[in-house]
């Protein structure tokens, strides 16, 4: 893995990071890179309430608000930023704003690299929208100041339409780290984390591929 | 948040009514529904503090419930209602939760504007 100067990371629920990059940001926070994250919601609309319910539709922000800074410290993280938007309405904001929230980071933070969604393939309109804004900002920019941009992707298609990930990262020793900042996303990943860690420990192909490496597409914009 | 009671539910919608209060009320699959089967028409609906005042509002049903307020000019309804709470600010907070524990309706009435 390269060495980067600052790497931003932008997602916007609290547990986007988790599954996908977890193990790409303690690599880099282990060999003294800064990193940012920039969490753009605090996922109040998360539908794992339980039954009985251990939460109410008004009080799941705080307990997202405390996982997302507890699996930021897991990670190792020291500089994370809850940006104060609302879940599932990233799309349908005020046009420019969120592009212009990015180049203010960009600005302030000077990244060699920024981790976001694949605009189109990354499943949810959130996700689409927050790969968007950082498309539309590194747009903006002088091709020779341009941060580096890692995409994830997953839609269903994905493969088909942009091919393999040019990026794979092993990330094997930090599996039980991922395991860990998962297990912080208790309100939403409490339900799925149990398998999921059964399967690694009894080396499932799939599940151990799930924790050992991280998939990115560098997304180059024009 | 506790299962139901049709009566203390009924009393506590019974206690907004005929003054301005503040609406939240969504329906949802989930965003993830059609990713997971493409074959699955997602749809959802949200809104949240809606300014609204009703004269007669009811809880109907044997569970899961639904609930529907008559509107000086028009209505509000929300069915597949299972658990209720009302919190410390007072706002009655109601919610439809799947047997998989997943909320898939929630119906909120509140004095004040809820955070946004």
């Amino acid at each position: 893995m390269k060495k980067e100067r600052h790497v931003l990371v932008i997602f916007p629920h609290p547990d986007d990071e988790a599954f996908g990059v977890s193990g790409t940001i303690a690599s880099h926070i282990d060999v003294g890179t800064p990193v940012t994250y920039a969490c753009l919601t605090l996922g109040e609309m998360g539908r794992n309430l339980g039954n009985p319910p251990f939460a109410t539709r008004e009080s799941l922000p705080e307990i997202r608000k405390s996982e997302l800074k507890n699996a930021a410290s897991v990670m190792g993280i020291t500089d994370l930023r809850m940006l104060g938007f609302r879940d599932k309405t990233i799309e349908f904001e005020t046009p420019g704003r969120l592009k212009n929230i990015v180049l203010n980071l960009i600005s302030e933070l000077n990244p060699s690299l920024v981790i976001s969604f694949y605009p189109g393939y990354a499943v949810h309109p959130d996700h689409d929208a927050t790969g968007e804004a950082v498309v539309d900002a590194l747009a903006e920019l002088p091709k020779e100041q341009r941060p580096v941009f890692h995409a994830v992707a997953f839609s269903n298609n994905h493969e088909e339409e942009i091919g393999k990930a040019d990026v794979v990262h092993d990330v094997s020793n930090y599996a039980l780290l991922k395991l860990d900042t998962l297990r912080a996303h208790a309100s939403q990943l409490a339900w799925t984390l149990p398998g999921l860690e059964k399967a690694y420990h009894d080396g499932v192909q799939e599940a151990v591929d799930r924790l050992t490496q991280e998939r990115f597409w560098t997304y180059t914009t024009i | 948040m506790e299962l139901i009671d049709k009566e203390k539910v009924q009393q506590h919608i019974d206690s907004f009514s005929n003054e301005k209060v503040y609406l939240h009320l969504e329906t949802t699959n989930g965003a993830y529904a059609s990713h997971f089967d493409e074959s699955f028409f997602s749809a959802s609906a949200y809104i949240r503090n809606a300014n609204i005042s009703y004269a007669n509002g009811k809880i109907s049903g044997d569970g899961p419930y639904r609930v529907g307020l008559k509107l000086e000019i028009g209505w509000v309804y929300g069915e597949g209602l299972t658990h209720y709470e009302v919190d410390q600010q007072g706002r009655l907070l109601l919610a439809g939760h799947g047997t998989d524990g997943k909320l898939a309706i929630a119906l909120e009435l509140s004095h004040t504007p809820f955070d946004n």
